[in-house]
């Protein structure tokens, strides 16, 4: 757990960190954050709860516990990371332990979304190459810069082309990801789509 | 001649425009939230100095953290009871309406819109929670949200969303006695995968949906999600609207007409153009019954827990995590595994017909003395017309407890959780490891009736035994 933790805001185009691999497909959010810490009205102290049971019950061998991920920032998983519940707060938790990109074999399509909500670019790359970078981490510090103008990668020994979705990618080199104000600049078209849609006139709840 | 499919029909309608980089910005028709995805979205509003754009197309209620046993406020658990004054707050201050407990049409939010009318064919629904996919057996095009997105939908009344591919799912001839909705999605969910609905909305299509009555086809649509699909639907038709007609909500008088004949043209054209098509038979299906830490890890009650080299390579890592956490050995059969708790309930499987299929099979016959077993009705409704129709009664004769409406042990967010390793039969949808409330608690995800029959024998049976 880093002891000062700020929300990325604005223009987000680089990424430079160390790795954090975290083995196992179809993680689901339930093990991100289980949902007794849900109980809150704010996300500022998920951050020391992340993976918490799975934790307790490696003892301090998961690699969240590990000294050597301590300053860790750009976590590496298998494939459908994040299915499962929707809940924000297990992007929340990652992001306030210190993740600040993730890649992966595949997302889970709300995690997905949540992430990109909340200023964590989400990169793909293939089993194979996903499963050598994991496997490096065992013994040694990867080291790895982000370049979102062009999707690379790269560490000492690695040029890694990333895949990452177009809009998210738009969205992060803009600074757009924080998407409310873009939203409500297209105020008037909002308010036409309102007053087209045929439902509204006829439900009674709404008179 | 057009050849859209109800989503993009849907979809074409709410769009507002196009974003940079190509996702959308859709309109969102109906908003739900709850107590555990909002405030921090209501927070967000404050911190930027918005307010909420149409607040009477958001509706409230209360329902994660509720619980189950007492009711009576201030809560036992200070956090919940901050938790649903912090909506209680909001609400108020935003001029939300707010179906609290005691309002008579509270519950778990994919229960209460359906049952209020609130959730009608052609909209776009949006909740701060995965099952909102739940919405689409109406025809409506239904998708879980962030707390982030929520801030967006409260403030702006859309969110910017990446269009969906669309598979069909087409579900031929009839499911048999015996076999249920809940029997068919886990099976949907084990042909395909867990993460094969990414990306994709799911049409559930065919005569065997056709066959399925409303409440039916919200199990489908609920479990989309557990399949990867953050979105599922069913062509609206004459059951659809139905159940809607005379609800609070539904259109009235001279717009029932007129709501009618729109909802008609939204169903898929024929020769609609899919990305992906899907056929199965729904007449093989059996009573099927979830073994493992994920919801695609599913057998039926005769089958053997799958032997690692019977598996994909790609299924076969979480396999080893699976047979390790529930000590199950591969090659084991799941029938007569003995269960500790039995779970009736949830947004999947908690509303009337759910209950009365469970009643029929614990009629005249006791729960197991080494089981605890308990009915938590999905709605306020639910639970005032089970009691009308004396379905407590049955429950509390044969040992059940008949609880208050809520998600409960579902996601285990109140005090009702697996102790320890326990065994639970559930009828929720999700076996993730520590679901239920202990870390090392282990899910069985079945249709009701296969949970009452296993209260009933103590161990997973086959309902089919039970029902003549």
């Amino acid at each position: 757990m880093k002891s000062e933790f700020t929300q990325p805001i604005g223009k987000i185009s680089n990424i430079n960190g160390q790795c954090i691999p975290l083995i196992g497909n179809d993680i689901d959010t339930d093990r991100i954050i289980p949902a007794r810490f849900l109980k809150c009205v704010n996300f500022d102290s998920l951050g020391e709860s992340v993976f918490e049971d799975d934790r307790k019950s490696l003892k301090g061998r998961h690699p969240f516990d590990l000294e050597k991920n301590k300053n860790a920032s750009i976590l590496i998983v298998n494939s459908n990371f994040g299915c499962g519940s929707s809940r924000e707060h297990a992007p929340q938790a990652l992001m306030r332990w210190g993740i600040k990109a993730i890649i992966g074999e595949s997302f889970a399509d709300i995690f997905y979304s949540n992430c990109i909500a909340i200023g964590i670019p989400c990169f793909t790359l293939s089993k194979k190459y996903i499963e050598q970078m994991q496997n490096y981490c065992d013994d040694q510090f990867l080291f790895l810069e982000i370049d979102l103008k062009t999707s690379l990668a790269k560490s000492n020994d690695l040029n890694l082309n990333l895949e990452i979705r177009e809009s998210s990618r738009k969205m992060f080199l803009s600074g757009e990801w924080d998407a409310t104000s873009r939203l409500l600049d297209n105020e008037n078209l909002i308010d036409n789509k309102f007053n087209q849609l045929p439902y509204i006139k006829f439900n009674s709840h709404y008179s | 001649m057009s050849q859209d499919t109800l989503f993009d029909k849907v979809w074409n309608l709410h769009k507002v425009s196009s974003l940079p980089g190509g996702s959308d910005q859709i309109f969102i028709g109906l908003h739900l939230i709850h107590e555990v995805t909002s405030p921090q979205a209501f927070g967000a509003l404050k911190d930027k100095n918005l307010k909420v754009k149409y607040p009477d197309r958001t509706v409230a209620t209360v329902d994660h953290i509720v619980p189950t046993d007492n009711q009576s406020r201030p809560f036992k658990d200070n956090l919940a009871e901050r938790m649903i004054e912090t909506l209680e707050k909001n609400c108020l201050e935003h001029k939300i309406r707010f179906f609290n407990i005691g309002s008579g049409n509270q519950g778990i939010v994919h229960v209460v819109a359906p049952e209020l009318g609130l959730t009608q064919p052609g909209m776009t629904i949006a909740c701060g929670d995965s099952h909102t996919s739940t919405h689409g057996a109406f025809g409506s095009i239904a998708f879980g949200i962030g707390t982030s997105q929520v801030r967006d939908v409260l403030a702006t009344q859309t969110i910017a969303i990446n269009k969906l591919k669309v598979r069909q799912i087409w579900c031929d001839k009839k499911l048999s006695k015996g076999v249920f909705a809940k029997d068919l999605v886990l099976h949907i969910i084990n042909e395909l995968g867990v993460k094969a609905g990414v990306g994709f909305a799911y049409e559930f299509a065919g005569p065997a949906i056709d066959e399925l009555s409303m409440e039916e086809r919200m199990t489908i649509c609920n479990m989309s999600i557990e399949g990867g699909a953050r979105c599922g639907y069913i062509n609206p038709d004459e059951k659809t609207f139905s159940y809607i007609k005379n609800k609070l909500c539904a259109p009235k008088s001279e717009h029932w007409n007129k709501a009618i004949t729109w909802w008609k043209s939204l169903k898929s054209d024929e020769n609609s153009i899919y990305d992906d098509v899907i056929k199965l038979d729904a007449s093989k299906v059996e009573p099927t019954v979830t073994w493992g830490i994920t919801p695609g890890q599913s057998i039926s009650i005769n089958q053997q827990i799958p032997l690692l080299d019977d598996l994909s390579p790609n299924d076969k890592l979480v396999a080893k995590e699976a047979y390790e956490y529930m000590s199950f050995k591969p090659g084991q059969y799941i029938k007569d595994t003995p269960v500790d708790v039995c779970f009736i309930g949830s947004c999947t499987n908690g509303r009337i017909s759910d209950l009365r299929i469970a009643a029929k099979v614990i009629k005249n016959k006791k729960v197991s003395k080494n089981v605890k077993a308990f009915v938590v009705p999905g709605s306020e409704k639910v639970a005032t017309k089970a009691k009308q129709e004396g379905l407590d009664q049955i429950f509390k004769d044969s040992g059940f407890q008949w609880r208050e409406p809520g998600c409960s042990m579902c996601l285990a967010m109140n005090s009702d959780k697996l102790i320890g390793n326990q065994v639970s039969a559930s009828s929720s949808n999700r076996n993730f490891k520590g679901r239920q409330g202990s870390p090392s608690g282990r899910t069985l995800l079945m249709s009701p009736a296969m949970v009452a029959a296993a209260a009933i024998n103590g161990k997973v049976s086959d309902v089919r035994e039970f029902i003549n």
